[in-house]
């Protein structure tokens, strides 16, 4: 498919700030699975900073924005080239172990009710079997429902409410797969919503986790569903706020007020008549 | 009968590093030693030198007891010490540089990779990230002990930040102030090209991107901070800026110093703050104490961070029984200094073994601090220990059990006189483009008599620590 994105974060400050500092994760991951075909991101009055690629394969770059400032545009734009690969991140490269994904951050600990929930992957044969059923097992012990939990409710809060959005289905379902022993981690990207099905949220977040001898394998329990054409993948780690797609500070007295409009569409390959 | 090693006396002969101050032991009479004591806490006083060591807690404004009888080692004892020290402090950096990297001596099988991958300190934000001339640890802190003439052990590694070597330099310089004669008479090999090393090992680490004469700054977290004391010391005595998370801030991929010269590219930071919160947008977003941005920086090679962000995973307590390993591993040499012998009660092997000499040896849980949660066999009722079997056996892979250290003695000075107390050791090893270390330390000593603790807030005292020239 070809998808083009349309991503604007408005940051408002109620006082003028002395400056805002950005650190963005808002670049398609480089993999098998997608191809870049144009793609900016354009930051109000703001200068470029560092700019890297890190361990986990995330393009990372920063922004700073000198004051007296009273509001930040972040505009993503671009259209991004994408195959199903039934989930599987093939030809990703990174150096972090899948081991250090074995590790529990606030977010995704797991209590009672999810080390029982992670019972589900006992008797799967195989550790893709075994994700499988564990993803299922979240998508049928959380409900979607939007406007319940917000950005710091935990795996377990979410599990106990029994409702929640794709961030709390990723942040369950890793907290399942790293009981049950298997690597799993947050990812971060956008999702096109198409007419047939009824896919949530095109700003999305899943979750992956590692299968020996496949590699990393993307989940995604809100729709149901392993990442195909209709994803975008952009950044990945512990949990959604180690993955945030924008992490920022503003230095100032001011209270920020925060805007975000997403829009994916597809883009009509434009079939030529060969005669 | 456990018998301790006293460096100064073998039974009435005097051990020839201490030939010297016998006389000058003698020479001090009650009167004296006291008006000279009151003198070295006034000079302390003044300085202003009153943090607490190591973190430990308790009251900042509290003097450290200063025993002015020095500790003194030979010229050829302490170059097998800077050999083993140096060795270690390689291994250590070279193991950091794998786990960042690609884990050779995990893959090697020589390490289990749950012990540092799902460690704490590790620091995912960092791997595949080679930190200029390949160093994570910057300043090893080594913890030392001695049980015989040729026979030092290794409590822990520190590769943090090891602080407490400005009681190093303060205790030198208070005791050639009060004992000039006594400089005279020694040959006493001098330790107060320290900062000058530390101030060059930071310039050598600095990024490529830097053309000139890099600009270093010590970050503190401020002057709330225990250590801050010696974060202000050390400043002054490199000659650079002592500065906190809102005197900098990133721009253009670069880290800058706020001056009333306008800003300033800033090129290696030792910071004193933990890595938790050095960068609200990369770890914690509640510091208040770094700078935004500034993980950014480092990673794109715009600034070096000293110690490197993740260093922690190479000093933890069961990382440690490992280095020896890491030694051979890297370095292709025997280790020079030995551990400390741990049995892990999660092998059975080692449990039998521990349950049955129980009573000899000390047991801690693999994660207790501070003392808690700790049997010292032989300082113990038959109760004790039957009490602490049953907690033993009820959860075997939370301890481990080492056996009870016999620590050398020197001799101190205290109420009746003078009397052998037990003492450990922290050398500071610099790590940059060369290994340096200065021939001296930090020498901690239990005051309470037959105690083994030297830590400053169950009692213990700080030396001056002599290396004495061929």
């Amino acid at each position: 498919m070809l998808l083009t994105v349309d991503h604007v974060t408005r940051y408002r400050y109620d006082q003028p700030v002395r400056g805002v500092v950005q650190s963005h994760r808002l670049t398609p991951s480089v993999f098998d699975g997608q191809r870049v075909v144009s793609w900016s991101i354009v930051v109000s009055d703001a200068s470029r900073g560092a700019q890297f690629r890190d361990g986990a394969g995330d393009a990372l770059q920063s922004w700073t924005v000198k004051g007296p400032v009273s509001s930040v545009e972040v505009r993503v734009q671009g259209t991004v080239e994408t195959h199903d690969l039934a989930g599987v991140l093939r030809g990703h490269r990174e150096t972090v172990p899948p081991d250090a994904y074995l590790r529990d951050t606030p977010a995704t600990a797991a209590d009672l009710a999810l080390r029982d929930l992670s019972a589900a992957a006992k008797g799967a044969e195989g550790p893709l079997a075994a994700a499988h059923a564990l993803a299922a097992a979240v998508a049928d012990a959380i409900a979607y429902r939007p406007g319940v939990t917000e950005a710091r409710t935990t795996a377990a809060e979410a599990l106990a409410l029994g409702e929640g959005v794709c961030q709390d289905h990723a942040h369950a379902l890793i907290a399942v797969a790293r009981a049950a022993g298997l690597p799993a981690r947050y990812v971060s990207g956008y999702l096109f919503a198409d007419k047939t099905g009824t896919p949530h949220e095109a700003a999305h977040a899943w979750a992956e986790i590692h299968v020996s001898g496949l590699g990393w394998v993307g989940f995604d329990p809100a729709n149901r569903c392993c990442p195909d054409a209709r994803y975008i993948r952009l950044g990945s780690g512990f949990d959604a706020q180690d993955a945030a797609p924008i992490r920022g500070v503003a230095r100032g007295p001011g209270h920020e007020a925060l805007n975000v409009s997403v829009t994916v569409t597809e883009t009509a390959a434009q079939a030529q008549s060969q005669q | 009968m456990t018998t301790y090693f006293n460096e100064m006396y073998q039974g009435k002969s005097v051990r020839p590093p201490y030939a010297r101050l016998e006389d000058w032991m003698k020479s001090m009479p009650a009167e004296l030693r006291h008006m000279k004591q009151a003198e070295a806490e006034a000079l302390f006083r003044r300085i202003g030198i009153t943090f607490a060591v190591y973190g430990e807690g308790g009251d900042p404004d509290r003097l450290i007891p200063f025993d002015m009888f020095p500790r003194v080692f030979t010229s050829s004892e302490w170059s097998r010490l800077e050999r083993g020290i140096k060795q270690r402090a390689r291994a250590l950096n070279a193991f950091l540089v794998d786990v960042y990297g690609r884990g050779e001596i995990i893959r090697a099988g020589r390490i289990p990779s749950r012990l540092v991958y799902q460690n704490a300190a590790y620091e995912k934000a960092v791997a595949g990230f080679r930190p200029p001339k390949g160093v994570y640890s910057h300043i090893v802190g080594i913890d030392l002990v001695r049980t015989g003439p040729d026979d030092f052990c290794v409590l822990e590694d520190n590769c943090r930040t090891p602080s407490g070597v400005s009681y190093m330099l303060e205790n030198r310089e208070i005791m050639m102030r009060m004992f000039p004669d006594l400089f005279r008479e020694n040959r006493i090999q001098p330790v107060e090209q320290y900062p000058e090393l530390l101030r060059r090992t930071f310039a050598s680490v600095a990024p490529d991107k830097c053309d000139g004469e890099p600009t270093v700054v010590i970050l503190t977290p401020g002057h709330f901070n225990s250590a801050y004391y010696e974060h202000s010391f050390l400043a002054d005595l490199m000659g650079v800026e002592l500065v906190e998370g809102q005197d900098l801030f990133v721009e253009g991929g670069f880290v800058w110093m706020r001056t009333t010269e306008g800003p300033r590219r800033v090129d290696v930071i030792y910071r004193r703050i933990d890595d938790a919160f050095i960068d609200p947008l990369c770890f914690r977003p509640d510091s208040m104490l770094g700078v935004p941005g500034l993980m950014d920086v480092y990673r794109s090679g715009g600034v070096t961070i000293c110690s490197a962000p993740g260093a922690g995973v190479a000093d933890d307590k069961a990382v440690y029984t490992f280095v020896p390993e890491m030694i051979r591993f890297y370095l292709g040499e025997e280790p020079i200094l030995q551990n400390v012998p741990t049995w892990q009660c999660g092998k059975s092997d080692d449990l039998k073994y521990v349950l049955e000499h129980l009573a000899e040896l000390v047991v801690k849980e693999v994660h207790g601090s501070g003392g808690y949660g700790m049997l010292v066999g032989p300082k113990s009722t038959k109760d004790q220990v039957e009490a602490f079997r049953a907690r033993i056996i009820a959860d075997p892979g939370n301890y481990i059990a080492q056996p009870t250290l016999a620590l050398s003695t020197t001799p101190t000075f205290v109420a009746e006189g003078i009397a052998p107390r037990h003492v450990d050791l922290r050398p500071y090893c610099l790590v940059g483009e060369r290994i340096e270390l200065v021939p001296g330390g930090l020498t901690r000593v239990a005051l309470t008599e037959g105690s083994l603790v030297v830590n400053s807030s169950q009692g213990g005292g700080v030396k001056d620590t002599w290396v004495l020239a061929e």
